[in-house]
């Protein structure tokens, strides 16, 4: 990639700029496939950020999947007692973390675990000269440094958002069981009988897209970063915002597209 | 037409008149420039970082830019190497016109170029030697007994033949330096360039640095650009010198001529503590 001065232009001229770059450089970090399987140090750095995307972020997934589904089924299960159909909390938890919550959660946490230290690790490295210094060698940096951070997000982020379902609905199997007077079993396989395989395929595509997301816009920030130390934490701070923004824009498109078409 | 002139079309290369004119205006007897710039313009807002610059380099000439800070001179380096593109002009790099090549041809021209960076940016999560390899590795031309060879090789060059399994982190800046010297040249480049190789580094280490600076340029006979505030290394090592300030240059020529010029730019590099700051 090289390294082109920003010409200066409007408000809209910079973010159609912007989002072109970001697109373009998504489809060169998915067609960097090849590199990242056949090269030892992309294979390396692809590991590397398996591990930190799936596990370095599963006791936080952990914790956030649990209390949701706890409050989620407390909160609906006042409401659904008034009526005695505290069952209807299994059914609802269901079809909220498998088609809505489960990915969007996901997202945000990878967005502020993931992408805002992605952001900062590029923008330290271009403050660095270090993604000069690639150039320099003839190594595209979308391919070295992107690529391994885009296919390993698109491998543990729909797994991610499974774990988080299946977290949320022990949470919430608890709360049922011992606030609803629901039993355990019968909780959860009202889950099992009314989910479905299209919210599952659909809840699993979106936190793969939301991934692919979070991994485009937070290494176009950190590429972009300018004004050493300050200019890091502003490029860490949009990676998280503009993350945020297109988890929900991207949620409720997909969502409109898999079950209002 | 000059006979350095038919020389360098004798040669084929692709220069065009102004670049080789260029060439000779400023250096004299030689010819084949590697590095030419042709009347280049380049701003950042209302600053003028490079005005109207024309001046070349030879292969195997140690060429050293000196100026203030925030003058263009890492810019100079960076228009170059091709990672800026200037407003206006022409910078050939080995015969190439920058602005005409693609990404593709650009990225084969800069395995040509070694750029030793101001803060040495070597990849943190990997050893010294792991650095030195990288170019290598990624081109995958050797075999990883040839690449370790060359590695070692470079390492000793630089004087780290022990500190290869060491990380960027545990190192000090000056050992630092010398091992993104060594993956500069660890490609045989046939232009060096070199940002502020000796700031921030002890006398001692300065001075092992310009000396590793002159070896390698005359060991590879690549065409060294080095951009320094060190003016008494400069003098010590370059072939030529210029004085860079508000995107000209003020003077280019050898370092006695440098040391016999009048110019209170001069002046002031060279007897700072003579020098009244509005000079600077």
């Amino acid at each position: 990639m090289t390294i082109v001065q920003e010409r200066e232009g409007g408000v809209v001229a910079t973010f159609f700029a912007a989002l072109g770059r970001s697109v373009q450089l998504m489809m060169l970090a998915l067609l960097g496939l090849p590199w990242v399987l056949l090269r030892r140090d992309s294979r390396q750095t692809f590991s590397r950020q398996l591990y930190t995307i799936g596990i370095g972020t599963l006791p936080v997934a952990t914790v956030v999947a649990m209390f949701t589904g706890m409050i989620l089924t407390l909160q609906l299960g006042i409401a659904f007692k008034q009526f005695s159909q505290e069952i209807m909390v299994a059914y609802t938890l269901s079809f909220a973390m498998l088609r809505e919550m489960g990915p969007f959660m996901t997202g945000i946490i990878l967005a502020s675990c993931v992408g805002s230290a992605m952001a900062a690790q590029l923008g330290t490295m271009k403050i660095n000269e270090e993604i000069a210094a690639l150039e320099m060698m003839s190594i595209d940096p979308v391919r070295f440094l992107v690529a391994p951070r885009m296919w390993a997000i698109l491998i543990m982020a729909p797994l991610l958002s499974f774990y988080t379902c299946i977290v949320a609905f022990l949470g919430g199997a608890t709360v049922g069981f011992t606030q609803l007077d629901v039993p355990f079993l019968q909780f959860v396989a009202e889950i099992v009988t009314v989910a479905e395989v299209k919210d599952l395929y659909v809840g699993l595509l979106k936190a793969a897209l939301f991934g692919a997301f979070i991994c485009t816009i937070s290494c176009s920030v950190g590429f972009a970063t300018t004004h050493g130390a300050a200019g890091v934490g502003a490029s860490t701070r949009r990676a998280v915002i503009y993350s945020f923004l297109a988890i929900l824009a991207g949620g409720y498109f997909v969502t409109r597209f898999f079950y209002v078409f | 037409m000059s006979s350095e002139v038919r020389m360098a079309q004798d040669a084929g290369v692709a220069m065009d008149t102004q670049c080789i004119r260029a060439a000779l205006a400023d250096a004299g007897t030689r010819q084949t420039p590697a590095i030419c710039f042709v009347d280049v313009m380049k701003s950042f807002g209302e600053r003028h970082v490079q005005d109207h610059q024309t001046f070349s380099v030879q292969a195997g000439e140690l060429f050293a830019i000196i100026g203030p800070s925030g003058t263009g001179k890492s810019v100079t380096l960076k228009l170059i190497a091709g990672l800026l593109r200037p407003d206006a002009g022409e910078v050939r790099v080995l015969g190439k016109t920058l602005s005409e090549l693609s990404s593709k041809e650009l990225s084969q021209l800069r395995r040509r170029i070694g750029f030793l960076f101001q803060g040495g940016a070597l990849l943190g999560w990997k050893t010294l030697a792991e650095n030195v390899a990288l170019p290598l590795q990624e081109h995958g031309r050797l075999t990883a007994n040839e690449i370790e060879a060359r590695v070692q090789a470079a390492l000793a060059e630089v004087g780290l033949k022990d500190a290869g399994e060491l990380y960027p982190a545990e190192v000090s800046g000056g050992m630092l330096k010398r091992a993104a010297f060594a993956r500069a040249i660890i490609e045989n480049p046939e232009i060096l360039l070199f940002d502020e190789p000796t700031s921030g580094l002890d006398p001692v280490m300065a001075y092992t640095i310009d000396s590793l600076v002159r070896k390698i340029n005359r060991a590879h006979h690549a065409a060294c650009v080095v951009v320094t505030h060190d003016m008494a290394g400069a003098l010590r090592y370059a072939d030529r010198i210029a004085f860079l300030k508000d995107g000209r240059f003020l003077i280019v020529d050898t370092p006695e001529a440098i040391r016999q010029s009048d110019l209170p730019e001069i002046q002031s590099f060279l007897n700072p503590e003579q020098t009244e700051v509005s000079h600077v």
